[in-house]
């Protein structure tokens, strides 16, 4: 550390080329910062799913309903500590850009989704209406919602059995902010009650789309699951019980392997990183040879001549690496801000900084190695000579 | 004095960078193609181009000594072009499949509002009605010439990570291969209406697991066997298909997702469209299939066009300075050689293009080096993602020429700005400081 002003005056020995080395490590860990939250997003199943919670769907397809006698049923497993349900909706609001995540949802929800930020006074508005709707804040602030406003929906799956037509009106109960920044992307959720699109619906009454179950332990889980499994054998709606984890990965995965194409597109920004800030420290050194030279003669042992260069080349990458990552954690913010909504991008989480860091080392580390050895090597009489 | 010159220097330095890259993205090929023939006839016939020719060979020439240096522009551009041109071939291929898949010759009705097949529904009888609109064009025998179709969703495992996704399953009338004329078997033999058989598509067989000819299949726990495969060139080739009755009974459904007719003529779209819409029996949507198609790839290829230019700006802004690095680099170790040049008599100008030149040249080498990696590795493989049908479709990366001619433009584009600035220094040199400095 007693040498750190050594290795500042060597680093500011020319400013302009260790400003624009330090601009490329910033924007090859900006844009690292910016796709590890996806592929993490993406890998993790959502940050939102609880440990203690099983999805039942069909076993042939999402699509398939199930019988709402299946509700009763389940609710008798053992291990099962409560049972809540949900039907997807969706349609579109004024116009088909607009598409909604909407989904009709058991009066127990929010027993078991306890940290939707659903409060006692907004359920009970919520419960009192039979049309009313709870709007996550990121959409209220999209569509400039209000509570008391009328919501029409188009287009929807289910056309409504008094006029045929596939619009709805809603009202709005009540706008829900997350508690929590991880659950976030729940606020892009609208909620309407399962028992109005049961009454109202002109098709599909009396089925589910998929259930939702509490376990008692969730160490159990894998064992209630296969005990939901076994009830529907053979019936004309098998199921498949998974958690809610596994059942959002298997979501994400459809999308396409994102984790790939973000790494590939990583490696190739870390690859020219490489070849760049090698190729900076090599000239680095290349053009200081006299000066190390005479650093030794003063006295200066191999051993810290070498420890000069190696931690000049990592100090380069981190500065660089800690300002890229810094801006990505403050760009994310405010381009989820910016989109309204449209495109919420995950937080950089401790995760995601401490690759940043092992990353900055190794990249220092690997680039670093080689003048260092150099350095070390140098001897004074050829140094000083020019040879 | 001098500084008020510096500064106006600068500040038309940076005017210049702006307009350049501007004009680079707003001109079309021809012109930018006649900016290159005029700098050839420059450098070729004018005694300033000669001289900036001849500045500039040497510095070709030299550039072997300066091999790691001169690397790190070729591969760190190599490394924008080939993210920029991998991800636009992904929204390009996309959009392609989707397009194709509809012409302006048939024409798709939905219940009203709805904006894709699966949240759709029609009774038998809206299917009749619509079956027997004017504007439809009929067979030899006077029968309307259209499809009333189901479409359901299966888990089948993707062949490439075992995950379960999403498989569309298309029940079809008889009068399919009418509507389609561009779906051909290309092994085994149609399916048999009544029977439990089906054709897959042909991207659907490679993507996804247990699709061979010969198999069985479970459609929501009823055995069907796969007895064919077909192409058609679109994204139908990502589904499965069976008869609509045998399809229904399957699933216990009673009714129908769309109706797709073939069109006594393009023109009488809207004969049909009238007549579908003013029957106060039928609460549907009518489009040509062409349009549905493209709206449905719409969102997804935008979405990945905007990334894939966000992350290749980012990378790009990145490559520039290290452009910028290795050129303020070149400049340096040349100083000497600059310094004799101009004082044995060579002009500011060809110095100051002969950087830009080679900036340029080592920019456009690392461009194509990106696109021609990508092309090996992406061009014509085969993806599949989630499509507005809540299921996959199967497409291909199509890295076009013209694909290619954006990723050496955004090169040439980052080889200019990261050698304009050194080329301004070299022009600028004080040849005596320059004479004297070891």
């Amino acid at each position: 550390m007693k040498y750190l002003h050594l290795v500042w005056a060597a680093l500011m020995r020319r400013k302009t080329r260790t400003v624009l080395t330090i601009l490329s490590v910033l924007a090859a860990f900006l844009l690292f910062g910016l796709l590890d939250g996806v592929r993490a997003a993406f890998n993790a199943g959502g940050t939102i799913a609880g440990v203690d919670r099983l999805v039942v769907a069909s076993r042939f397809s999402i699509i398939q309903p199930l019988p709402e006698s299946l509700i009763a049923q389940v609710q008798s497993v053992p291990g099962v500590r409560r049972v809540t349900w949900g039907n997807w909706f969706g349609g579109y609001y004024q116009e088909p850009k607009n598409q909604l995540i909407m989904f009709a949802v058991a009066a127990n929800y929010f027993d078991i989704y306890d940290d939707y930020g659903v409060t006692a006074s907004m359920r009970a508005a919520f419960d009192r209406s039979r049309t009313g709707v709870l709007v996550g804040a990121t959409i209220a602030r999209r569509f400039g919602l209000k509570v008391g406003d009328k919501f029409p929906v188009m287009g929807a799956i289910y056309p409504d059995k008094a006029t045929g037509e596939a619009s709805w009106q809603f009202d709005v109960a009540g706008i829900f902010e997350t508690p929590s920044s991880k659950m976030r992307a729940h606020e892009q959720e609208i909620l309407m009650h399962w028992k109005y699109l049961d009454e109202a619906s002109a098709y599909g009454s009396g089925t589910v789309g998929w259930l939702i179950v509490q376990v008692a332990d969730p160490a159990q889980s894998a064992v209630v699951a296969q005990r939901i499994d076994d009830l529907t054998k053979n019936s004309d709606h098998e199921t498949k019980t998974q958690t809610e984890k596994a059942f959002n990965l298997s979501f994400a995965k459809q999308i396409g392997d994102i984790g790939l194409i973000v790494g590939a597109i990583i490696g190739a920004v870390f690859f020219t990183l490489l070849l760049l800030t090698g190729n900076t420290m090599a000239q680095a050194v290349r053009e200081r040879i006299p000066e190390l030279a005479t650093l030794k003669t003063l006295g200066f042992t191999d051993r810290s001549v070498l420890g000069l260069v190696f931690f000049e080349s990592v100090l380069l990458v981190v500065i660089g690496g800690v300002l890229g990552l810094a801006l990505s954690s403050t760009l994310i913010p405010a381009v989820s801000a910016a989109s309204g909504g449209m495109l919420e991008l995950p937080p950089i989480g401790v995760r995601t900084w401490l690759i940043g860091f092992a990353l900055m080392l190794a990249v220092g580390a690997i680039v670093g190695v080689l003048p260092a050895l150099r350095a070390m090597r140098l001897r004074i009489v050829d140094a000083l000579a020019g040879r | 004095m001098l500084k008020l010159r510096r500064s106006l220097e600068r500040v038309s330095l940076f005017l210049a960078i702006a307009v350049s890259i501007t004009g680079w993205i707003v001109l079309p090929v021809p012109v930018l193609l006649g900016c290159a023939v005029a700098l050839v006839a420059w450098l070729a016939v004018t005694r300033t181009g000669h001289q900036a020719a001849a500045v500039t060979w040497v510095g070709i020439l030299t550039l072997p000594q300066r091999i790691g240096a001169s690397s790190v522009i070729v591969v760190g551009i190599a490394g924008v072009v080939g993210v920029l041109v991998a991800l636009l071939a992904l929204a390009g291929g996309l959009q392609e499949t989707l397009r194709g898949t509809g012409n302006l010759d048939t024409a798709i009705v939905l219940r009203g509002g709805a904006t894709a097949e699966l949240a759709s529904g029609l009774s038998r009888e809206d299917a009749t009605l619509i079956l027997q609109a004017p504007g439809v064009a009929r067979d030899a025998e006077g029968r309307a010439i259209g499809s009333a179709e189901i479409v359901v969703v299966t888990n089948i495992p993707k062949k490439s990570n075992g995950v379960e996704a999403n498989v569309e399953i298309r029940g079809v009338g008889p009068q399919m291969w009418q509507v389609r004329p561009n779906v051909h078997i290309v092994e085994g033999r149609a399916f048999k209406p009544g029977l439990r058989e089906v054709i897959v598509g042909r991207g659907a067989r490679a993507q996804f697991a247990g699709l061979e000819p010969g198999t069985t299949i479970n459609l929501n726990a009823q055995p069907w066997r796969v007895v064919g495969v077909f192409e058609s060139g679109d994204a139908h080739e990502s589904e499965i298909v069976g008869d609509a009755e045998t399809v229904a009974t399957t699933y216990r459904r009673n009714g129908f997702q769309s109706v797709t007719v073939r069109l006594a003529s393009r023109q009488s779209f809207d004969t049909f469209k009238a007549a579908l819409k003013s029957d106060p029996r039928l609460k549907v949507d009518v489009h040509t299939t062409r349009d549905y198609y493209t709206a449905q790839s719409e969102q997804l290829s935008r979405v990945i066009r905007i990334v894939g230019i966000v992350i290749a700006t980012i990378m790009a802004i990145g490559a520039v300075f290290g452009a910028l690095n290795t050129m303020y680099a070149a400049v340096t170790s040349r100083a000497r050689e600059v310094a004799t040049l101009r004082a044995i008599g060579f002009g500011a100008t060809p110095v100051l293009v002969s950087v830009i030149l080679e900036a340029m040249l080592l920019a456009l080498l690392g461009g194509a080096l990106g696109a021609a990696v990508t092309w090996f590795i992406f061009h014509d493989y085969a993806v599949s993602t989630l499509g507005s049908n809540f299921s996959q479709v199967v497409f291909r990366f199509d890295v076009s020429p013209s694909l290619v001619g954006t990723g050496l433009r955004w090169a040439l584009a980052i080889g200019l700005v990261g050698g304009l600035l050194p080329a301004a220094r070299a022009a600028r040199l004080p040849v005596t400081a320059a004479l004297r400095e070891s």
